[in-house]
């Protein structure tokens, strides 16, 4: 453990958390002072392959406000074979099971390496996965066809036993029952109709099913009581006749006379969709998944009407108060949301269409349900179909990735109170002595509903120091916090991990450098990035950015070394040295700049940054970019205008993009044709290195970024561009001489000039 | 009858004859007198024989009624004989020559007529079976009938009074009695009185017949009076005479005499005579309480029936249906009925006879109660007389008839008036050389347009007059233009959607599977216009319980795809494309599907359905296509299923003959009236087929198909095996029949008189147009017209109907049909040219929408009234002074009091245990939109015998009248109403008919309800079948066959239609409903 970056990387692997601060203030008011919160990024189902989960159930304390699970930092009796809470101090006996328990035979809970475990719960019904597809068919033909085939390819990647429904949508909603032999049938309902829950499940006649299922499902434990469902069948009894099926949906049949957008009930289909599953599986894992090519055009939940001439709400429309579907279908979705969050069931939303779909509307079903949300220019792209089988895509074990259903439990000791969660999550409204009154993000509780997660979702949580100054902790004493993430497997078992950590507090009057060494920038852009996006959703723009540009000129008030009055002598200590730059990007980013956005892709962003692991989110906030050519082996290069050079090739990785940019020479020479001479194979190789640099990115990623082939002065170029520090504009361009990379028509600060009024503020003694 | 069969014989012989006597005699002294001139022809024979020329034909008649027993042959000649000297009699003694004069023309033409052989044919049947049983009926009923007249009559005897007295009639067993009468009478014997029976009826018309002539004729031998009278005579009276004229002779001089001054003069004496002939009836009237003693007085007072001391209304002596319906048969049978003159009384419904077209529309098309009405209100208030049409636009026509030409106008579009929109037909009249035309509705004067001129010839007709329909045709059809469709656009082709009820009743009983088989081949028919190779309609398929099941049956399919509809709270078309579709390019599809519906419900445990949401869904689908069509609506049960047009079972038996009856024919919920109105908005027609195993509601089901011009048939108690046959041949007819679509029907009259009313299967959202969703050719609709103005006699009235649809091509048309009816300032005229069966359509139509907004009793009292009060006028304008104590009938109208009584007896109007409120309902419904021929024989149902014409014969046996006392139990008889047949078996049939009818060896043996007979090869097999089979094709709907044996518990069942007897359910006989009807007449006049 020689540095804090060996220590919080060594955390991040074995238990999937990065807190903003690893060692903490012990004073509520010196934490307050520190302005990054006390905060941590968990991903709680973080793929741990050397981790083998135990066949047993964990040990509870018997408080029954506590009930933490045994840990490694529990004090342990072996003789009286008693355990003390580290949380609540209650000292605990062991289960008979215990009974040989001894110093050298420990459980594995008990193990120092363990302070992450995984606990297999047996009791229970196994419920199977069940995977409702929603089918937009209000498509192009070929854009049909495409997701025709993507569907049925699905279908070979599902567990045999997996239960699966179809619900198609144009201007109707047919929910397919999928058991019957011979003919095809369906259920039609009224694409404009809102219906409530109780009477979908009359009209699908899953009223008496529902309940004897509930009846039964105490009795009969071992056997499947919902095989009686006639619209979600196992996988395997109905292979060929969903294929058949599939194959054989045509395009929404109304008619759409010209001028007019198609009808598209996606608000009916959804509620429908959630509408069944409640009634039949209630509070067992499913994926709704909403394949749609449009917006809604009809019913509730619709975005916009049916004629084209009046085009989808833009940020413009929306900041004029001009968009007159967007609160009603809003509060129409968020309804679902949370009714299928309630339910355990997560919704994905597949949206491709050149034109905005509705996400704006729509994103608090995947965000409240951790559902996907992928977007695309049509179903018939690389991207989506990728992207869609990564969905499936397995682990070391032959599981699929996903899990369900998951409740996210947090438990700190007393000097600390759990402030809020931002991530694809819910509140579960579990008031409890360690909930904290002031709330970040979605707060108030402590524990959360996350119903769809996978090995990278992770949640940002936000702690708050309790400990009152004048009651200071004892020299080397250890704050804790649990977390408990139950889930279902995909292997459809319960599963429990858990997960206890430890910091040490230190009082930040005396051991400031202490705390500072211990601060972890990454974590800290991404949950303060985290914070800001929360409250973008919420707030206007330019209240955002200021606020963070506040909490920026605060930090660097409190952890810079200047002189007053004197921009020229500020510094910052290397564990803040890139901060501010992650702060520039940030305010750049589409996750708080509208412009140029839709409020779909705006949304679609943010969804995807409140999810993601650290990583990926350090890399949305800040491009990474390569920089390929024949001086070297390719290296990263700054994502400043100034590396745009002519004889390179720029690879930059936006999460969201891949680009790969010829310089202007490159793309001179590849138009004259060099590399194909063999004389110049080494031009060629050069060519290929970024793109084999692409494909690996791209294999990895989900969802799969947009790939960009482009050369200077093409017009795709403006995805690099535009993300790139403008260093140089029309305005400064030559300014520094020199071979300088290409100046970008932009009005935005640079990074240069950002940094100088951040110095010039923070040594400012009026703020 | 029957019942009273095993009763002893002799006894009770006795003591009827006592009191038969008198009332032969009175109905008989009215008979000779007045029936003589009855000119039915039987009546006439017996007359006329003693007239002395109608002996001959009599005689030769009397073979031709074959089997019957030499007595009646006998009796015959005798009966002429005898009449001959009464006629004498009667002429001097009562209206004087006149009388005669009346007679002598009818006389004549019966001699030579037939009547008298179908009058014999009947006591022919009867003769023979003089068996004890019926004597024995006839006895009781004897007794019956004297207490009768007071009150109905104690003990089940009820039935005996009524069939006594037929059977005292019909029977002549009584020998000894009859004899003494006959004697006294100076007949032959017993035998004349059954003669006299038929005569006798027709009698009482034919006199009034008769009468008229004999003013004029007066004392003149025969065979002047012939020559001279008939002609008078035939415009008289409207039905007999000019049939009767079998003589060519007397119809030409019928035809050129009918000057309209003559009739006038003549009437008086008519009626005089008619007093005569019923003076008989009279006298019980009076004596009511103890009728039979009036014979005494009654003798007295007309001298002419002097020979019959005792006096009792003699059910043969009343006027017959079956003689006036056979007379009108060989008389006016025989010609094409020529349409170019205007007010001419078609035949009637029950003859078979071509139309010739010639500017005036085939009674086929349209009838009327009366062809010549009265010029003033105040006439009409008067009369009485309702001025009704009975308009069937689309009727089917016999094929040696040609379909109306379609006329094409071209872009223009039809020409019409400018100012009443009247469309051009032949009474338009061309003026200014042909540049201009006076409508013939308003008067208004209208250029016409260029492309249409032409030059007039000099009698002012246009000269390409014949070339043109619209100018020499009373039927054509006009190509509408686009501006007579909807929207403005050409109408696409109509579609048939087939929706089925697939809960567990209907899968039961098997229904569903026999409806999907037989669909497979039915669709192959759907109609098609013309010489088209197929059909233009598309079919689209639902089944339902309580949601509903919509089928892709799109050609391109595999498989057919079912959707479900659970939402019926706000029905919803789920598919357009796929849903209809033509058969040829779905079949292998449609196939499947239908193969495969009854599989997939096999095992269906839902029993409630729905039933608004059906019909909805038929319509929202149709206003999807954007087109017109029709909804074949597979219904078994009261839709309680929680949707819109719930109902709840409200049937209650206890509300009869309150004031709350009227609920049970109105629907439950209005919903169903608004459902309507959207169906025929879109032009979606309903026709329904239910299959009920209890109470479904029939009065609010039947709303929408009733008002959407579709049909309702009901088949309780469905079982395929049972029922099969019946189902099938009314889909397959209803299915291919031509159906018009999107229809909008109106009738436009000329100055003078106005359509106010309208009855049957459509819906009106203003006064004047009628609107029908659809409307086939056996849809009916009555139109009633009131004065607004003066007529005059000379221009007449005119009527033209109008109807404008969608054909099943989905062509748009005008169907056109105009009348010219004659106007008159004498009561007389009017009577004369009444049709009774136009009347009674047109009043049973009223009664049964009376029904619904008034106690029962009271539309039973208002027809009788309104009936008397037609009578009265007659008795009091028209006929000639004479007793009050006499009956007298218009010629055209003797029958109306039997029908009526019909009419009032009938389910509806006097429903009895067994009938349920559905039924009621479902018949009431069912009538509103029947035509004449129908009502004609619903109310007063066909009863033929079998065994009684020679087997060889082709013709259908001719019938006998449906009473009780008519059936010998050693025959076989068939009977029918349209919508029932039965056959039933007389406990005494020869053992050899019971073996080649049903291959059973004696009568015991035959299963109680057989409802098929065998193939058997041998003549009186086929013969019975291939009756049946064609009285099966004349009727618009199938009637199952029950068979129904002597003494069996079915017979009560068939009983029920002999609708002259008394009825269980306390309907009056004939009888004594006429001399209830005397008595209101009697205080009428008084």
């Amino acid at each position: 453990m020689a540095t804090y970056l060996e220590f919080i990387q060594q955390n991040e692997e074995r238990d999937g958390v990065r807190f903003s601060w690893n060692v903490w203030p012990s004073s509520r008011l010196e934490a307050t002072r520190m302005v990054v919160p006390l905060a941590c990024l968990l991903t709680p189902l973080k793929e741990r392959p050397d981790l083998p989960p135990v066949q047993y159930e964990p040990v509870l304390c018997s408080r029954p406000t506590c009930k933490a699970i045994l840990n490694p930092l529990c004090q342990v009796d072996y003789r009286a074979k008693l355990w003390a809470c580290n949380f609540c101090f209650q000292r605990n006996q062991f289960p008979p099971a215990y009974a040989g328990i001894s110093e050298v035979n420990q459980p594995a809970e008990l193990m120092p390496q363990f302070s992450t475990i995984e606990y297999v719960i047996q009791r229970g019904p196994q419920s199977p996965l069940i995977f409702l597809y929603v089918v937009d068919t209000c498509l192009e033909d070929d854009d049909l066809q495409a997701l025709k085939e993507s569907l049925q390819m699905s279908l070979s990647l599902l567990p045999p036993d997996a239960l699966v429904g179809l619900i198609t949508f144009g201007r109707m909603v047919q929910v397919h029952e999928l058991s019957c032999e011979g003919i095809s049938k369906s259920y039609v309902f009224r694409g404009t109709k809102d219906l409530t829950a109780k009477q979908i499940q009359d009209m699908l006649g899953l009223t008496k099913p529902a309940m004897s299922m509930q009846q039964a499902r105490p009795a009969q434990p071992q056997e499947h009581p919902f095989v009686s469902s006639r619209f979600l069948q196992p996988v395997h009894k109905i292979d060929m006749n969903l294929t058949d099926l599939l194959g054989e949906l045509q395009k929404d049949p109304w008619p759409v006379t010209q001028g007019k957008r198609p009808l598209r009930s996606t608000g009916v289909a959804l509620s429908i969709a959630v509408g069944l599953l409640e009634g039949t599986f209630p509070n067992t894992g499913a994926r709704i998944m909403l394949f749609t090519g449009g917006p809604p055009t009809q019913g509730p939940g619709m975005v916009v009407g049916d004629e084209l001439k009046v085009p989808i709400r833009s940020w413009h429309d929306i900041e004029k108060d001009n968009a007159r579907f967007m609160k009603k279908a809003t509060k129409h979705y968020e309804m679902l949301a949370n009714r299928a969050a309630t339910n355990g069931h997560c919704i994905d939303i597949y949206a491709c269409a050149l034109d905005q779909t509705g996400l704006l509307e729509m994103k608090c079903c995947t965000n409240l349900t951790g559902g996907y949300m992928v977007m695309g220019d049509s179903f018939n792209t690389f991207l989506f179909k990728q992207t869609f089988q990564r969905i499936f895509s397995k682990d070391f074990n032959g599981d699929f990735r996903m899990a369900f259903g998951a409740t996210l439990e947090v438990k700190t000791s007393r000097e600390l109170k759990i402030a809020g969660a931002i991530g694809p999550c819910v509140s579960l409204n579990v008031k409890g002595p360690c909930v904290s009154e002031n709330e970040l993000g979605v707060g108030g509780t402590s524990q959360w509903k996350i119903c769809g997660l996978d090995p990278t979702s992770t949640v940002g949580i936000y702690f708050e120091v309790v400990n009152q100054h004048n009651a200071p902790i004892p020299q080397g004493g250890r704050g804790a916090i649990q977390f408990v993430t139950h889930y279902q497997h995909s292997s459809t078992q319960r599963r429990i991990r858990v997960t206890t950590i430890a910091r040490n507090w230190a009082d930040a009057q005396s051991q400031l450098k202490h705390i500072e060494a211990a601060f972890d920038q990454e974590a800290a852009a991404v949950l303060m990035a985290r914070l800001g996006v929360f409250r973008a959703e919420s707030e206007e723009g330019p209240d955002v950015l200021r606020w963070l540009d506040r909490q920026l000129i605060r930090l660097c008030q409190k952890f810079g070394q200047y002189n007053k009055e004197d921009p020229t002598s500020f510094r910052l200590s290397d564990s803040f040295s890139l901060y501010p730059q992650f702060m520039f990007h940030l305010r750049r980013s589409p996750f708080l700049q509208v412009f140029n956005n839709s409020p779909d892709e705006s949304s679609y962003y943010r969804h995807h940054f409140a999810r993601q692991d650290l990583t990926q989110s350090l890399i949305m906030i800040q491009p990474i970019l390569y920089s390929y050519s024949f001086h070297g082996p390719p290296e990263p290069v700054l994502l400043d205008s100034s590396s745009i050079l002519a004889d390179r090739i720029l690879l930059m990785d936006t999460f969201f993009q891949i680009v790969i940019y010829l310089g202007e020479t490159i793309a001179q020479w590849r138009k004259a044709g060099y590399q194909d001479m063999p004389e110049y194979e080494n031009f060629k190789h050069l060519l290929q290195a970024p793109l084999d640099d692409a494909q690996e990115i791209l294999q990895a990623r989900f969802p799969m970024p947009r790939y960009i082939n482009t050369e200077h002065g093409g017009s795709q170029a403006r995805f690099l561009l535009s993300k790139v520090n403008p260093s140089q504009t029309h305005n400064s361009l030559y300014a520094w001489g020199q071979e300088t990379g290409a100046p970008i028509l932009t009005d935005d600060v640079s990074l240069q000039v950002f940094m100088d009024h951040l110095k010039k503020l923070a040594v400012s003694s009026a703020s | 009858m029957n019942v009273n069969q095993s009763a002893p014989p002799v006894p009770p012989f006795g003591q009827p004859q006592p009191v038969y006597p008198g009332y032969h005699q009175s109905s008989y002294g009215g008979q000779p007198g007045s029936t003589a001139p009855a000119t039915p022809y039987g009546a006439y024979n017996g007359p006329v024989p003693g007239y002395q020329q109608p002996p001959p034909p009599g005689v030769s008649r009397a073979p031709s009624s074959s089997g019957a027993p030499p007595a009646s042959i006998a009796q015959a000649p005798c009966g002429q004989g005898a009449y001959g000297q009464f006629g004498q009699g009667d002429v001097q003694n009562g209206p004087s020559s006149t009388v005669q004069m009346q007679r002598l023309p009818g006389s004549q033409p019966f001699g030579s007529a037939p009547l008298a052989p179908v009058v014999s044919q009947p006591t022919v049947s009867y003769g023979p079976p003089p068996t004890s049983s019926q004597v024995t009926a006839q006895l009781a009923g004897m007794q019956i009938s004297g207490a009768m007249a007071p009150a109905p009559p104690p003990s089940g005897l009820g039935y005996g009074p009524p069939t006594s007295l037929a059977s005292a009639s019909g029977s002549f067993p009584n020998s000894g009695l009859y004899g003494s009468y006959a004697q006294a009478q100076g007949h032959s014997g017993a035998q004349p009185p059954q003669r006299s029976a038929p005569p006798q009826a027709s009698s009482f018309t034919p006199p009034a017949s008769g009468v008229p002539r004999m003013p004029s004729m007066t004392g003149p031998p025969l065979p002047g009076q012939g020559f001279g009278g008939p002609p008078v005579s035939q415009p008289n009276h409207v039905s007999s005479p000019p049939p009767q004229a079998l003589h060519p002779g007397t119809q030409l001089s019928g035809l050129p005499g009918p000057p309209p001054p003559m009739h006038s003069s003549q009437q008086p004496g008519y009626q005089l005579q008619q007093n005569g002939s019923f003076g008989p009836a009279r006298g019980p009237q009076p004596n009511y309480g103890s009728p039979y003693q009036a014979a005494p007085t009654f003798g007295s007072q007309p001298g002419p029936p002097q020979p019959l001391p005792p006096k009792r209304l003699d059910p043969d002596a009343i006027p017959s249906p079956i003689q006036v319906i056979e007379d009108d048969r060989n008389n006016r049978g025989s010609e094409p009925f020529v349409t170019g003159v205007r007010g001419q009384v078609p035949p009637l419904v029950t003859t078979n006879f071509l139309v010739k077209d010639q500017g005036n529309a085939s009674p086929r098309y349209i009838r009327c109660t009366s062809y010549n009405i009265p010029c003033t209100s105040d006439m009409a208030k008067q009369a009485q007389v309702p001025l009704a049409a009975v308009i069937k636009p689309l009727a089917r026509l016999p094929p040696e008839e040609a379909l109306p030409y379609v006329v094409d106008h071209g872009e223009s579009g039809p020409l019409r008036c400018n100012r009443c929109k009247a469309y051009m037909c032949p009474f338009m009249q061309f003026i200014e050389g042909g540049r201009r035309f006076q409508c013939c509705f308003c008067s208004c004067i209208n250029d016409v347009p260029p492309q249409y001129f032409q030059h007039l010839d000099h009698t002012g007709k246009r000269v390409d007059a014949y070339d043109r329909p619209e100018l020499s045709l009373g039927s054509y059809e006009f190509l509408a233009t686009v501006d007579y469709c909807k929207n403005n656009k050409f109408p696409s082709p109509p579609a048939f959607i087939f929706m089925i009820d697939v809960s567990y009743n209907a899968i039961r009983s098997g229904l569903v599977r026999l409806l999907c088989e037989e669909l497979k081949s039915l669709l192959d028919f759907l109609p098609r216009e013309g010489g088209a190779e197929e059909s233009a309609i598309r079919v689209g398929f639902v089944t339902y319980n309580k949601v509903l099941h919509f089928y892709n049956v799109k050609g391109s399919l595999a498989q057919p795809q079912m959707m479900v509809v659970s939402d019926v709270a706000d029905m919803f078309v789920p598919l357009l494309d796929g849903f209809l579709v033509n058969v040829s390019e779905s079949r292998a599809v449609i196939t499947s599907l239908l193969d495969q519906i009854p599989e997939m419900f096999a095992d269906t445990r839902e029993t409630e359905t729905v039933f608004a949401p059906v019909i909805q869904a038929g319509m929202e689908a149709l206003k999807a296509a954007e087109c017109a069509g029709k909804l074949f609506l597979f219904h078994t049960s009261l839709p309680i299923a929680e949707a819109p047009g719930k109902l709840k079972n409200r049937d209650d038996r206890k509300l009869i003959n309150t004031d709350k009856e009227k609920t049970l024919f109105q629907p439950q919920t209005g919903a169903y009236q608004s459902l309507a109105k959207d169906c025929v908005a879109q032009g979606c027609c309903v026709d329904l087929f239910l299959f009920p195993n209890q109470y479904v509601d029939v009065a609010t089901l039947s709303v929408v198909p009733q008002l959407t011009g579709g049909s309702v048939y009901k088949y309780t108690c469905f079982q395929v095996e049972n029922d099969q046959e019946r189902f099938l041949s009314d889909l397959r007819r209803d299915v291919q029949k031509v159906v018009g679509f999107d229809a909008v029907m109106r009738v436009r009259t000329s100055t003078g008189i106005r359509a106010i009313d309208f009855f049957g299967a459509f819906y009106m959202s203003n006064t004047t147009d009628v609107e029908l969703a659809g409307l086939d050719g056996d849809k009916t609709v009555t139109v009633e017209f009131k004065h607004d103005d003066r007529l005059n006699e000379e221009s007449g009235a005119l009527l033209q109907c109008a109807l404008l649809y969608t054909s099943c091509a989905g062509q748009r048309r005008l169907r056109i049909h105009n009348l010219a009816l004659n106007c008159c300032t004498q009561l007389a005229d009017l009577y004369r040219n009444c049709e009774t069966d136009t009347l009674i359509n047109y009043m049973a139509k009223f009664a049964y929408r009376g029904v619904l907004n008034n106690p029962v009793k009271s539309v039973r009292d208002t027809l009788i009234t309104q009936c008397a009060q037609i009578l009265a006028c007659y008795r009091k304008n028209c006929a000639s002074p004479s007793s009050a104590g006499q009956l007298i009938l218009p010629e055209c109208m003797k029958l109306l009091p039997v029908y009526l009584n019909c009419v009032l007896k009938s389910d509806v109007l006097q429903p009895g245990a067994e009938v349920t409120t559905d039924d009621r309902a479902y018949v009431r419904q069912l009538v509103t939109s029947m035509d004449v021929a129908e009502t004609n024989v619903f109310f007063y149902p066909r009863l033929l015998p079998l065994t009684k014409s020679p087997i060889e014969s082709t013709t259908e046996p001719p019938a006998v009248r449906a009473s009780e006392e008519r059936l010998s139990n050693g025959d076989i008889y068939l009977l029918e109403n349209g919508l029932n047949l039965f056959l039933w078996v007389g406990a005494s049939v020869q053992q050899g008919v019971v073996q080649s009818l049903f291959n059973i060896s004696s009568f015991s043996q035959i299963p109680s309800g057989l409802s098929i007979l065998p193939v058997l090869d041998n003549p009186l097999s086929k013969k019975v079948r291939g009756l049946i089979d064609s009285l099966r094709a004349q009727r618009s709907r199938y009637m199952k066959l029950i068979v129904v044996k002597q003494e069996d518990k079915l017979e009560m069942l068939f009983k029920h239609f002999l609708v002259e007897d008394k009825s269980l359910n306390g309907g009056a006989s004939y009888v004594d409903f006429l001399c209830h009807m005397h008595k209101e007449i009697r205080q009428l006049l008084s």
